[in-house]
């Protein structure tokens, strides 16, 4: 009886310990993606693909990293900094890095390379590109006042200067790489991070192996990677089907995310989220009748939103209803706040009865025809164009669509000829700082296809990225919501895009955020046999 | 002959140049350029006009129309293409990585349809309006019928569902892994091949039923020779002469133009390589696929001819 006993509180004890051991990170295998887009450099300062991100950023770290178990995608994280303070005026920035973190070459990394690649992003010399050298317009200068301190000085206090550091592109390089030649990165591969460089065969292939040396100690748990550049969706689908890929970071369709399950049943595991992206409807303000604020409140009423996320969220990869921030994350505005701007009534009828008001209010005739350009890529411009075109018919809009190649449509909306366009945003995090930049006069962002020039609006959004106050800043931008989606509707929000990562079960220690160009570093993920 | 050899090699550079001049003019004509392909697209919002100025200076996109043509024309007359406007590496490089790929898929699909292609023509005509020839016939318009990515596609999800399997995802070299590199691409050369042993059948049994009706046939046959020496000292001769100047542009085709059924099995060939140029708007890139395109054609052409008068002592070139 007693033996009985033991053996039964030994069976109980197995159990309860399984989990645990299942969730112990193992070490090896090479872990296999698909990449649907390849790089045209591998230099992060120059780049915007997600392209670059993926198969590059496992050669990388950065001075601090979204935590990688932050589902949010938002939280900071130390990574070359192991710890960081901000002056009691908030303009001075001061982190201390790792230290005996070396470069693939075996050189130690100290403050001067930092600086260097923050002096490359934010103040390039003539003839090096940088793209994301506005988003630092604040900083007056970097330093590097010890081996193992880094300082930065801002113009005045930011809400967001954390988070912009937390860019997966500011990869940190080699000041004396960049001393002799600060183009060297466009075309070499060399960093502290996770995985050395093995090779890339052009169009084909991208290949690194374990850095023995790291610094974090313990990782990477993988002794490799191959990301594969696969254009085509329905291969890469046919790829993680397959089993000779675990993993597309990108995004799948609803449809192939079902398509997976029903054929690898437990073998694939599912993981999603509201994604940081949205197409958005730029409405040209320099074209009649479309100056007028009643015109575009009334082309923002006519949607239903809560019906279009329930039927869309069906056949292509939006869902979220949303204003100016991702749903779920620090500053995005409750669903119960939301549903009283205009464009997000509950009630469908009474929104598209104060459209037609507001119509015929401005002098907008029953049947009134317009144009709307929209991008030539399928998903998910085309399911959305369509949907807000017959959303628009309710309320008594003629639409038709004109479709624009993808490497001509922005060119096309530069030159200010389109009435109502399809516009599109990603961001690298979820900041009001870089969500909300779009929308600021034209004056100040080239990007703004609404043309318009809104001096109050501006003025908050600077408010708001000066505000260290939490709760202030939210009540900034829910006035800055307020004012570009309902008071002028000078942008309309469709749907937020939906991410959905469905991969092989073996895959551990990665989780999904909004961002698909962040966690990518891959120091934390592991294969299970 | 040699005379008739050193007019055609003459003659093919105008041709040439007007090609040059064609897709340099047409490439400058469709809206958009490398550098709003770039920095335009990826929904940033910090987009710096100064930086996209910079980037076309750099690439000589600022300079007038006429500067660029004989900066490229100056180029290519040193076999020197330049480099890609879209990675800066040189485009021979860009080119010769997917050109083995290209060229195997374009031989093993022409070897399958030549192989297939004359057998069953042959048969075909022999029998003619027999179950046999029906048989074939049917064969030859599902092939022609059928597009060759889509039936790419179901090979993929027919080898996905029965036997779970997918071919391999990145190209070896056959003479690194056989197996792998044949695993990879056997399928795509049947895909292709079959679709055009389909065309090349139709016109083997077509031009062979033409010839059995001669008159120097039904001789041979009257004076007792057997049906297999008819066929192949004296019929095969005469039909095969159009099917090779088929099959012989179809591989020429093969070599650029299979960017659908590249994109089904994920081939790093020249087809997706000539895709992503023109999407990128890659000038430099897409003018050196378009020039080597159209010499692949002129030669092949000018090697049908000269093939020609070497099958058929009648012909003679002056």
């Amino acid at each position: 009886m007693r033996s009985l006993t033991r053996v039964f509180a030994l069976a109980i004890a197995s159990l309860l310990a399984w989990p645990l051991q299942a969730q112990t990170p193992r070490y090896g295998g090479e872990l296999v993606f698909p990449v649907p887009s390849e790089p045209p450099s591998y230099d992060g300062h120059r780049e915007e693909t997600f392209g670059l991100i993926h198969p590059i950023a496992p050669f990388y770290n950065t001075l601090l990293r979204v935590d990688p178990f932050d589902k949010g995608g938002t939280k900071p994280a130390p990574s070359l900094a192991e710890s960081w303070t901000t002056s009691s005026d908030g303009k001075t920035y001061t982190f201390k890095l790792h230290k005996g973190v070396k470069f693939h070459d075996g050189s130690e990394m100290t403050s001067k390379d930092v600086k260097a690649s923050y002096d490359k992003i934010i103040f390039p010399p003539p003839g090096v590109g940088s793209t994301r050298k506005g988003q630092y317009a604040d900083v007056v200068a970097v330093e590097a006042p010890d081996p193992y301190t880094v300082v930065f000085r801002l113009k005045h206090p930011s809400g967001s200067f954390i988070a912009s550091l937390l860019s997966p592109y500011n990869f940190i390089y080699k000041a004396e790489i960049l001393a002799k030649d600060p183009h060297w990165y466009e075309t070499h591969i060399m960093g502290t991070g996770p995985f050395i460089f093995v090779e890339h065969v052009k169009g084909s292939h991208v290949v690194g192996k374990k850095n023995p040396n790291y610094w974090d100690k313990g990782k990477p748990y993988l002794d490799g990677f191959r990301a594969v550049f696969m254009r085509d969706s329905a291969a890469q689908v046919a790829a993680v089907r397959g089993e000779r890929a675990q993993i597309q970071f990108r995004g799948f369709t609803p449809a192939a995310r079902d398509d997976l399950v029903k054929a690898l049943g437990n073998k694939i595991t599912v993981q999603e989220s509201p994604w940081d992206c949205i197409l958005l409807v730029a409405i040209n303000h320099k074209k009649k009748p479309f100056d007028d604020p009643r015109v575009r409140r009334a082309l923002t009423l006519a949607l239903d939103r809560y019906e279009g996320s329930k039927a869309l969220s069906r056949i292509a990869i939006v869902k979220e209803v949303a204003g100016v921030q991702v749903p779920g994350t620090p500053f995005a505005t409750p669903p119960d706040e939301l549903a009283k701007l205009a464009g997000y009534w509950h009630d469908a009828e009474k929104s598209r009865a104060e459209a037609r008001r507001l119509l015929k209010e401005a002098g907008v005739p029953e049947g009134f025809s317009f144009t709307f350009m929209n991008r030539g890529i399928p998903m998910p411009y085309e399911p959305l164009g369509v949907w807000m075109i017959d959303q628009w018919r309710k309320v008594g809009l003629n639409v038709t669509q004109r479709v624009i190649e993808p490497a001509a449509y922005f060119g096309s909306l530069r030159k200010g000829e389109h009435e109502v366009a399809m516009d599109f945003q990603c961001g690298y995090i979820v900041e009001p700082d870089l969500d909300m930049y779009k929308f600021l006069s034209s004056s100040r962002n080239p990007a703004n296809y609404g043309y318009y020039e809104d001096p109050v609006l501006d003025k908050l959004y600077d408010q708001q990225s000066q505000a260290t106050n939490v709760d202030e800043r939210k009540k900034l931008i829910r006035e800055f919501e307020k004012r570009v989606l309902d008071e002028q509707a000078h942008y309309l929000m469709t749907l937020q895009w939906h991410r959905i990562i469905p991969h092989s079960s073996r895959v551990h220690g990665w989780t999904i955020t909004p961002s698909h160009y962040l966690n990518n570093t891959l120091d934390t993920v592991w294969l299970s046999p | 002959m040699g005379y008739y050899i050193l007019k055609r090699l003459l003659a093919m550079i105008p041709t040439l140049l007007g090609v040059a001049v064609l897709i340099f003019l047409l490439l400058r004509v469709i809206p958009g350029d490398v550098v709003e392909a770039r920095y335009l697209t990826q929904g940033s919002q910090f987009q710096s006009q100064d930086l996209m100025d910079q980037e076309r200076q750099k690439l000589g996109l600022d300079k007038p129309l006429w500067k660029q043509f004989t900066a490229w024309m100056g180029g290519l007359a040193h076999l020197d293409f330049g480099l890609s406007m879209w990675t800066s590496a040189p485009i021979t490089e860009e080119i010769k990585l997917r050109f083995a790929l290209s060229l195997q898929l374009a031989l093993m699909a022409s070897t399958i349809a030549t192989c297939l292609a004359i057998p069953l023509g042959i048969l075909a005509a022999i029998k003619q309006d027999t179950w046999i020839d029906y048989a074939v016939r049917v064969f030859t318009i599902a092939g022609l019928a059928t597009p060759s990515f889509w039936l790419g596609t179901l090979m993929i999800l027919g080898m996905l569902i029965i036997f779970k399997w997918v071919p391999p995802m990145v190209f070896t070299p056959i003479w690194v892994n056989p197996w792998d590199n044949l695993a990879l691409l056997i399928w795509p050369a049947l895909a292709v091949g079959y679709r055009y042993c389909a065309v090349g059948t139709r016109m083997m049994r077509s031009t062979m039923l033409e010839v059995l009706r001669e008159d120097y046939i039904r001789t041979a046959r009257a004076k007792g020779l057997w049906l297999k020496l008819i066929l192949t000292r004296h019929a095969l001769k005469n039909a095969i002469l159009p099917v090779l100047t088929v099959i012989s542009m179809e591989f020429a085709f093969l070599l650029g133009g299979l960017v659908v059924t590249e994109q089904v099995f994920n081939l790093n060939g020249l087809g997706m390589l000539f895709v992503e140029a023109i999407s990128h708007r890659d000038y430099t890139l897409t003018q050196a696929l378009v020039m080597l395109v159209a010499t692949f054609f002129l030669v092949i052409n000018f090697a049908v001819d000269i093939a020609y008068a070497w099958l058929d002592p009648r012909i003679h070139y002056r």
